[in-house]
Formats: C-alpha cells, structure tokens, sequence
C-alpha cells in the first residue's frame, strides 16, 4: 500500500494501469520492455480476458509519480496492438488479490482456533486432504499479508498471492469504444486525451 | 444495387485464387506495395524467398549488400531520399542480428522501413537450431511492430499491415520474420489487399480545432515568438504548409538536423540550426522568445541541453503526430495533436499575417557574432591546415545546394549540418537519434536508389568509413553513383574535441590510423584521389562531382579542429560556447 509519507515526500503511489489489447502473442513484452527500459519495478502485472471475446485487459501495478506514469500509459498506449490505456489511483477502482495458503491439516483440525481467525479474516477451505489444507483469502494487500502473520505460527507451509484485478468505478467498459474503434474513422470518443477529459474523473486519452 | 446485397455478392461469390508458395506471395506483395528496390543478403532460411526472387529479377531489383547493417542502413536512406518505405532482407540467426542497429536508427529517427527475416522451420522454434535467434524478442524494442508468420497463408496480410504500420502516423521500422516451412507452403493466394485501418491502431490523433485555436490566439498576441521544427514537417510531407506557414507568421523558425532542407538554407526567416552544435541565435533566443512553436520535433537533450533552464520563460505550442511525444520532454501549454499536414493550415488560415522586424533583427545580431567569431575562420581559413567547414563550403559552391548531402556521425557530421546549404527538402540523410557510426556510406547507396536523378554526396569521417566499409563492394556491384568524401584527420574527432574540453586532454583510444583510402577504393574498381592542400581542392571537388560513376575523395583536414558553437553536456541552451 503506498504510504502517505512517502507519497508527499516523493510524489509517488500505486496506480493501476488499465490497458485493453489484441490478444496477441508478443504483446505481453512490448509492454514489459516499456518498464523495464526506464527500471521501473512492476509490482503486479495481471492479464485476462476483458468483457469483451478476443480483447486483452492488463491490470498492472507500479508504484511511481502521476506524471511517469502518465508518460509510461502514452508508451503503452503508442503500441500498435494497444487500443486503450487508463491509468488509475486506488481511490479510482475496487480491486482485490487473491490468496492461497497451505497448512498441515493436523494442526488446523486440532486447533480451533485457526478455524476462528480463518473466519475473522474471511477465508475459506478450498481443499482439506488428509496431509494438507488450502485456504483462500480475497482482498487487500494488507488482508492478505495478515493472515500470513496469522498461520505462520501453525506451519504454513505455501503461500502464493495473485496480482491485483482492478474495476475502474467510473468506467462504461469497452463494448461502445471497441465499436467506435473498428471504424475506420473513429468518433472524438476513441480521440479523446486527457486534455479533453479535464472534467472527468477518469484519466483517458 | 445496394451496400448489403453487393456485400453478400462478393461474399458468396467465388474468389479467384491461385496455389503459389509463401516466397511468391510475399513478393507479389511487395510489387503491390509499389517496392522496386530490396537492399539484402542471402542465407539458408531465407532461401526460398531468393530462389523466387530469381524469376522477379525484371520486377524486384535486389542491391546484394556487403553486411545486414548496410543493408538497413541503405533501407533507411532509400526511404529518407524518396519517401518510400524502404526495404531490406536477412536470413535468420547472424542475418537477422545484424540488422538491429539500423532498426534502431530507423526507429528513433522514424524511417519507414519493412525488413523480412528468414526464420528456421517452425517446428524447430526454440530447439536451438542452426542459425536460429529469437528475433522477435531481439527485435520488439528497436521496431513499431513485428511479427512471425509461421504459415503462408498469413504472408499477404501481415505483409499489408506491416507497410501500413511502416508508413503510417509517425513511421517506423516494421520486422516480419518468416519460417522456412511458410515461405515454401503452397497455398490458395486470393490475391493482395493494402491494409487501410487497424482497430487498435490510431496512425494520427483527431484534430481538435479549440487547440488550433487557442494556438493562433497565442502566436497572434506574442511579441517574440519563436519556430522549431523537425522531421515531421518532412514526414508529413507538408513543407509547402509550412512554408506558408512561416511566411504568413513572419516568425523566425530554426531547425533540428533532421528537419533540415524543409525550407531552404538560404529563406529569410530560416534562422539556423538548434542544439549542442546548432547557431548561436537560435540557441540563445530559446530562452527569450515569448511564444514556442515546436512543429513534427521531439525535444532530444541534444536540442534541449539543460531541461530546467530550457525555454521556461515561453509558453509552448507543440504540434505532433504522436501523442507520446506531447509533454514528455518539454511540457506543452497547448498540444496540438494531430498531421502537420493537417494542422498547419488550419492555423495559417487563424494566425495574423505579420513582421517581427526587431525580433528577427536579434538573430541577426547573433548571427553577426556567430560568423565573427566562429564561422567565418572556419569557412575561410587562410592558412594551416584545412577545416572541414572550408570543404563543405566549397562543396555548396559547387552543388549549388541541390545535392542529397549523406552523412555519418561525428565532428563532420555537425560541421555538414551546420554548413551544407539544401535548397529541396529530403536532402540531409544523417543518423540524428541513435548517432551510428557507419551509417553514411551505405545510406548514400539507398540515398541514390531513392532519388537516381540528384548528386548524391556521402561525407564521411575516417573513422565511421572504416565501419562500414566494405559497402564499397555494393557500390561496384551495382554501379551506383555515389561521390565519397572522407574528411580525413586522423582521429575519432568528437571524442577527441570532448576529452579536449573535459577530460583534460586525455586521449584515451581516438588516435584512429587509417588505411589508403584512394587505394582502397581503387581496389574496389572506384576512382579516387587524395588532396592535401588546400589549392588542390577546389579541382579535386569539381572532378568528384563530374565524375561519372562513383569516386572517393579524402581530404586531409586539421587533426585537433573543435567545432564549435556548443553547448557542454548539462548546461543551458543559452550557455552555448562560441569558443
């Protein structure tokens, strides 16, 4: 979570870069070579599919200044088979990580005192075998962090966290914009810049 | 008959195929494209495209280049001169590699270029094969776009994409890598179609006239406004507009290198060349002039020096195709997104016809100063050893300035820049992004192929010549016309001039020994000669320039010649040394 210290100090907190794409072999590098080049660390990087069949969504997570990631979403934004790049505060957007714990299903059955905390963190099993239990966590970064905390006395054994997936709260999606795009002269909607979007809450260009 | 019937007539329809090969498809497409000339060299991926290539010999020319990195750099130059995009083919592994630095050149300097690459068999992807690098990777942050076609089937349309990407919106280097299996495979070839629209490729952002407006308002209320401009004028093929624009403005307008020639030399309101080597005026007035015009440039720290005492005082108007570059260097107070194609017209017809009388008067006080302390030394030297100024100078005297002047990098390059007069546009072809050594000599090759018709004259360091050197054997191959001049002082001149200035004179590794060139070129089958002193040259000129067929003048100028104005690294544009 960006400290607020931090953020005045150094102008720097974590955006969420939003960017739909073709869904084309390749494209995953251009857009980690953009980072890369200018090292600049990417704290989480998630691709899925978008609501849309065939168009990519990247959720990416740095840590940096409003105005480099400004210039880093035109560089994304620049390459060919990008159609659209926002960028977003955590103010902008609900987003969630996913987690998964693994722990000796002895200790879990014997304890129920785990089963509480699981609760009060709002996990819940994913599989119980005989050697083993896997729990699953959704939610912030610190949600997530604390119930490590929480089982690591009672032997985690693994624990893998998912990067962070992002809804923009101010966003009508893509559907209307991707028709505007396979035109061959697209509308002021597609051509918009944040020149133009001054008034809006979300960053587009 | 109407849109849907004919649409539903088409597709119903049967389409006329014919079964060719991969290699054939791609080079049916290339003829689509209007491609005449290919700069490459042959290997075994690649080789099922050059056995097809054997029977469009009388269609396709193919220039057999010496090394790859000639071959884009010829591309490049081709491209630069015509305004085409230009072409080169590798094979896979080595091949392929070599072409990296002139995609990078193409890439930060925006040449429209389409370079095919032959790829192993695609089942052998990833196995390490004989001459088998992943060139996709190599290649994706020096290109616009690349792609692997693993299928012939794929080859038209990636193809038409790829000289569409080349081309369009801000141009760029394009890389298609084929595998063998694809250049072979037979398929049902429905003929070519050009790619007109890519949905998520938007080659120039919408025009938006408040901008244009808001930007005539600003340059009709300043009292010292101020013209940069760039390739993009070139690109854009808009030097009439801007000419228009110029003069219907009366604004001062000065250039970076590779925006030289978009309007004359010799123009009244051109006043000169920007950055660390540029004029003393245009240097100086960036940080007084009121009103910014930054036209198809992208503010390189070669053209900004220091950026926190660049131009603060002005307000910043800049046009540019590409939205990236808006605010990445220099903030813009109005962005004016969009062709200057486009955009300039529209503001010529908004702005006030005008004289800036007293502001222009200004820069011809610097300008004054600039020729008495630096430039006239430099073009007229008396006696001593002869300046490089002094050879180009004689140079525009004798081409009038209507000759393609192809440079390299270094000390001569900035001293061409500076001096060479150009009176048509697509004149000055120089490595200006990326400075690569070795550039000239084979960009003069494609220079030539691009523009048969005018004087092409590479001027080339001693050092740079020994990179790429071996081109001469393209030159005999093909017969091209292409005078050579290398500007001979026995160092690696710019490096030198820095540790000079900063290093305490250090020479650490420029002492560069050269072989004989005339000779050299006389083993090439070119003529040559080598001139010493200065009542020689004037002749030795005249004879490259009548030469029929390529020549190869050096010309010995002085070893520890600096060139100057400059602004040292990490100071302000208006702390440009004249001395």
């Amino acid at each position: 979570m960006s400290n607020s210290n931090d953020t005045e100090i150094t102008g720097k907190q974590e955006f969420t870069i939003t960017a739909y794409t073709e869904n084309r072999i390749g494209i995953l590098n251009r857009i980690a070579i953009i980072f890369s080049r200018r090292k600049i660390n990417i704290e989480s990087l998630n691709t899925s599919p978008s609501e849309i069949e065939h168009i990519h969504r990247f959720n990416i997570l740095i840590h940096e200044t409003e105005e480099v990631v400004r210039k880093l979403s035109r560089q994304i934004e620049k390459q060919v088979e990008v159609l659209k790049v926002y960028y977003n505060t955590n103010e902008d957007i609900i987003w969630q990580e996913m987690a998964l714990y693994k722990v000796p299903t002895d200790i879990v059955a014997e304890k129920v005192l785990v089963e509480r905390l699981l609760r009060e963190n709002g996990a819940r099993v994913v599989v119980i075998r005989k050697d083993y239990t896997v729990f699953e966590a959704t939610g912030h970064r610190e949600e997530t962090d604390k119930l490590i905390e929480v089982l690591q006395p009672f032997g985690l054994i693994e624990f893998v966290r998912s990067a962070r997936v992002a809804i923009i709260k101010d966003s009508d999606g893509f559907n209307r914009k991707l028709r505007e795009f396979e035109r061959r002269q697209p509308g002021e909607d597609v051509i918009e810049n944040e020149y133009l979007d001054k008034e809006k809450n979300v960053f587009s260009m | 008959m109407d849109t849907i019937q004919a649409e539903a007539s088409t597709l119903t329809a049967p389409k006329k195929t014919t079964t060719v090969s991969g290699s054939v498809a791609l080079l049916e497409g290339l003829i689509a494209e209007g491609v005449e000339t290919i700069f490459g060299y042959p290997g075994g991926a690649i080789m099922p495209i050059y056995d097809a290539l054997y029977d469009y010999n009388d269609k396709l020319k193919h220039i057999l280049v010496r090394h790859e990195q000639g071959g884009t750099h010829a591309a490049q130059g081709y491209a630069r001169t015509s305004g085409k995009v230009g072409v080169a083919f590798a094979t896979s592994g080595p091949g392929a590699t070599n072409l990296v630095t002139g995609l990078a050149d193409a890439q930060i300097d925006s040449t429209p270029m389409v370079c095919i690459t032959g790829q192993v068999f695609a089942h052998l992807l990833g196995t390490d094969a004989f001459q088998e690098t992943d060139v996709i990777n190599i290649t994706t942050p020096v290109t616009k776009w690349n792609y692997q076609i693993t299928d012939a089937s794929e080859i038209p349309s990636v193809l038409a994409k790829a000289f569409y990407i080349a081309r369009s919106g801000r141009p760029g280097p394009v890389l298609i890598d084929i595998t063998k299996n694809a250049q072979l495979q037979m398929f049902e070839y429905e003929g070519y179609v050009p790619c007109e629209h890519i949905r998520s490729y938007r080659p120039k952002p919408l025009v938006r006239k408040e901008y244009v407006e808001e930007a005539a308002a600003m340059i009709n209320s300043a009292k010292k406004p101020f013209i940069l401009f760039g390739q993009g004028v070139l690109l854009g093929s808009a030097e009439a507009e801007f000419k228009a624009f110029v003069e219907k403005s009366g604004i001062p307008a000065a250039w970076t290198i590779l925006g030289a020639g978009a309007i004359p030399t010799d123009h009244p309101l051109n006043v000169g060349m920007l950055g660390m080597h540029g004029n003393y005026g245009p240097n100086v007035q960036t940080n007084s002039c009121d009103v910014m015009i930054a036209i198809g440039m992208r503010f390189d720290d070669r053209v900004t020096g220091r950026l926190d005492k660049y131009a603060k005082q002005a307000k910043v108007i800049h046009l540019d195709i590409d939205p990236a570059e808006i605010d990445k260097n220099v903030k813009a107070d109005v962005p004016v997104w969009g062709d200057c194609k486009e955009t300039l017209p529209m503001l010529t017809a908004l702005i006030d016809q005008k004289v800036h009388t007293e502001w222009l008067a200004e820069f011809r006080a610097y300008d004054k100063t600039e020729v008495d302390t630096v430039i006239h030394e430099e073009l007229n030297p008396q006696s001593g050893e002869m300046t490089m100024g002094e050879v180009i100078n004689k140079l525009n005297f004798l081409t009038k300035g209507e000759a393609v002047i192809v440079t390299d990098v270094g000390q001569h390059q900035m001293v061409a820049c500076r001096y060479a007069k150009f009176n048509q546009t697509r004149s000055n072809i120089t490595s200006g992004g990326l400075g690569t050594m070795g550039f000239g000599l084979p960009a003069a090759i494609g220079a030539k192929f691009g523009t048969p018709d005018r004087t092409v004259v590479a001027i080339i360091g001693d050092g740079g010549f020994q990179m790429t050197c071996q081109e001469l054997g393209t030159i005999m191959q093909s017969g091209i016309d292409v005078k050579i001049m290398i500007l001979n002082n026995r160092f690696l001149g710019m490096v030198r001039q820095w540790q000079q200035l900063f290093h305490e004179k250090r020479y650490s590794f420029v002492d560069i020994t050269s072989p004989d060139f005339v000779k050299l070129a006389e083993a090439y089958y070119i003529a040559g000669k080598k001139v010493e002193v200065r009542e020689d040259l004037e002749a030795a000129l005249e004879e490259m320039l009548n030469h029929k067929g390529s020549y190869l003048l050096e010309v010995m100028v002085a070893k520890e010649n600096n060139v100057f104005p400059m602004v040292p690294q990490g100071m302000s544009v208006s702390e440009i040394r004249l001395k």
